[in-house]
């Protein structure tokens, strides 16, 4: 056997163990100390989620596509649902791109606690970094799918907004940080009662349709702009139509209201989740 | 010497029995009532008012455990099943939070109960190596230097591109233990481990666990087998009912372990809480030794036939059960193990045992055993299907070997048994 040279093993340090009381510290440190599980759990899900599939990786572009078809066919075929001048194909597929990470992420975040119980009672990580990772892995397909929408428009010759896509990643961050937020939430709920995992389906389901995915904002009337936006989605897809395709009003109180909920939703969720940590390898 | 682990009033408490009154329906009614009022139900419990609460009873896993382990000492931890082994285990380890009292721990706590947490069996052998270490807490650059050496150990070379789901048993084993192994935490946490893989296997986890205390580093030892944990460790506590009872060197600790409980000599009973819920529907009532004349004995002679009696309740009737005795030393070496429906007849006659009180008795042969204490454990299971009660360390008896073969030497006998065998001696030529 060959001689390894051996790499400087990091200090000792003292570890204090004893009944955390109330709304426990967030100890941002240790998710720091374990940041690189993050990596190597998101680069897992990503290696696995396509195994032993005929289609592999084609499946990213598959389901937004077949979606958006079907949503073609029948709310701009049937429905004629008005688009503000944008191709119906390009203008759903560009609020299916968000969508999808959203749906994902909620998914795999909600169900990422009990799905890897195995690691929740035998060992000690930062327990948030399970549906943080969950909610990362849903990037890859993103990515895939924003392909598609660049020839869709080529397609279509719609032309981007250019002087707003910078404020895409922004968009983008909103809705991964409400997918988190409310994963966070369900993910702890679901430790203890697995109802979580009947609502799941129903849940994505009716927030779809609360979400200007496959109509236009602009069918909703003035008095309830305000009472709409406080899904935070409706802020994400209207911004992201808003930044790609130049439609909408752009931002103005109804995306403040959006990213205030979002927020909201991820700060409790975030308290709620390390409140319940402590009992998560006893419970579940 | 620094102290690495530092236990002040530990205490544990679990809640037992909470799922059971969910499905209590009596009527449609109370269902309708029930579903209607879920969400309500739902929000209270997220926010922790559960009105369930007070169906709910509460255990004390741990209670008021305290111990001090310097630096590289080697601790074993015997206790028998409940005692709250694996609850302290998992509380110095993190994965669950004391509920009273506080623990400080130096270093990184490595444990052997995690082995093979997070394999995935899509990835291949090298792709496990590096998650399952940065799931233990290793830096990737830690991996990389520590790759081949891991790779060696698991003796798993030619396949460590194929994806574990194509392993056998084995080899996924000895990858999951080669990486748990090269942690090199500061303390290693050992539970049961050895009693899976090949016997070489095993003997090169038992040099591992030798090396990494040789380093220096602090073992804790949790096992059944007591002749593993005399032979690796010097000094041991003894936990009963979740409670530390006692902390001495290994041998003594051992002893004690051993007679605990065995208050009435030659007699074991079992009391209600002694019993786990998953026993049911058997229940054991006691374990008695009998002289020839039936008298119950703490010392049986070694030239009289004993009797082994175990007494047990069906509430209801069992498919295939068996009921055994395992007879060991106390180093913990089984010396036999035997089982009431080891004869073909009996086993076809109670196929199946209906509901009912019954004592399964045992004559042990005269001439069997050797000058020492044997202790004696029960079991009750259908084979494939299920066990429903065992006890290890159900009661010890002592031998007294007068009359034995070759007493007439002053010398102890090697060997747990000492069989009167028919010696001839022939005298075949001048």
């Amino acid at each position: 056997m060959t001689q390894i040279p051996k790499v400087p093993i990091h200090e000792p340090h003292t570890v204090y163990i004893k009944p955390s009381k109330g709304l426990a510290a967030l100890n941002l440190r240790d998710l720091w100390v374990y940041r690189e599980l993050i990596f190597f759990m998101v680069w897992r899900d990503i290696k696995v989620k396509y195994k032993q599939t005929l289609l592999g990786m084609a499946w990213a572009v598959i389901q937004p596509v077949m979606t958006m078809l079907v949503f073609t066919f029948l709310f701009d075929r049937v429905a004629k649902l008005p688009t503000e001048g944008i191709p119906y194909p390009v203008f759903a597929f560009t609020a299916l791109l968000p969508w999808g990470l959203f749906v994902t992420a909620l998914n795999q975040g909600s169900r990422s606690l009990v799905a890897h119980n195995n690691m929740v009672t035998k060992i000690y990580f930062p327990r948030l970094i399970l549906p943080m990772s969950s909610v990362f892995a849903g990037m890859v397909d993103f990515a895939i799918a924003f392909v598609i929408l660049v020839g869709l428009m080529f397609y279509y010759q719609v032309t981007p907004a250019w002087n707003l896509v910078w404020t895409l990643p922004l968009f983008l961050l909103l809705a991964i940080v409400t997918a988190l937020g409310v994963a966070l939430w369900l993910s702890a709920v679901n430790v203890q009662y697995r109802d979580v995992n009947q609502a799941l389906p129903f849940l994505t389901q009716f927030w779809l349709f609360a979400t200007p995915v496959a109509y236009s904002a602009s069918v909703i009337s003035e008095e309830w702009q305000i009472l709409y936006s406080l899904n935070p989605m409706a802020g994400v897809v209207n911004g992201f139509r808003w930044a790609l395709l130049g439609t909408g009003n752009g931002p103005d109180i109804t995306l403040w209201v959006s990213v205030g909920i979002s927020v909201l939703i991820f700060i409790s969720g975030l308290f709620y989740f390390r409140s319940m940590e402590k009992t998560f390898a006893d419970t579940i | 010497m620094t102290t690495a682990i530092s236990v002040k009033n530990i205490g544990k408490q679990y809640k037992i029995g909470a799922a059971e009154t969910k499905f209590r329906y009596n009527m449609l009614r109370d269902v309708i009532v029930d579903t209607v009022s879920a969400p309500i139900r739902l929000a209270k419990a997220m926010i922790g008012k559960s009105d369930r609460r007070l169906n709910q009873n509460y255990v004390w896993a741990l209670k008021d455990v305290s111990f001090d382990l310097e630096e590289g000492k080697v601790l074993g931890i015997v206790g028998r099943n409940g005692a709250g082994k694996s609850t302290l285990l998992k509380i110095l380890s993190r994965v669950t939070e004391p509920t009273t009292g506080t623990v400080s721990v130096r270093g990184r706590v490595g444990s052997l109960l995690e082995v093979g947490t997070g394999f995935h069996p899509e990835l291949t052998g090298r792709e496990n190596i590096y998650m399952n270490g940065a799931i233990l807490g290793m830096r990737r650059s830690e991996i990389d230097s520590k790759f081949d050496e891991i790779v060696d150990f698991s003796e798993v070379t030619q396949y460590i591109d194929t994806p574990v789901k194509r392993y056998s048993s084995g080899m996924y084993l000895r990858l999951a233990f080669a990486v748990a192994a090269h942690l090199e935490p500061e303390i290693l946490v050992v539970d049961e481990v050895l009693a899976v893989g090949d016997a070489e296997f095993q003997k090169k986890c038992i040099g591992k666990m030798g090396d990494v205390a040789q380093q220096g580093r602090t073992v804790l030892f949790v096992s059944h087998n007591m002749s593993a944990i005399l032979r690796l460790t010097q000094e041991a506590i003894v936990l009963n009912k979740g409670q530390l009872i006692m902390r001495g060197n290994t041998q003594e600790a051992v002893d004690y372990y051993l007679s605990f409980g065995q208050s009435q000599a030659g007699e074991r009973t079992w009391a209600a809480e002694d019993i786990p819920a998953t026993s049911v529907p058997f229940t054991p009532i006691s374990l008695k030794v009998k002289e020839r004349g039936g008298k119950v004995v703490d010392t049986v002679r070694s030239t009289e036939p004993v009797t082994l009696e175990f007494e047990y309740k069906l509430d209801a009737p069992i498919t295939g059960l068996r009921v055994g005795l395992y007879v060991s030393t106390m180093r913990g070496e089984y010396v036999f193990a035997s089982f009431d429906t080891d004869d073909p007849a009996l086993y076809d006659k109670f196929d199946s045992r209906t509901a009912g009180h019954y004592i399964s008795r045992a004559e042990i042969p005269a001439d069997i055993f050797n000058d020492s204490r044997y202790t004696v454990g029960v079991n009750a299971s259908s084979f494939g299907v299920r066990r429903y009660f065992m006890d290890e360390n159900a009661l010890a008896f002592n031998v007294d070997i007068s009359g034995a073969p070759g007493t007439q030497w002053a010398e102890p006998r090697v060997g747990p048994v000492r069989p009167r065998l028919n010696w001839k001696i022939e005298k075949i030529g001048e």
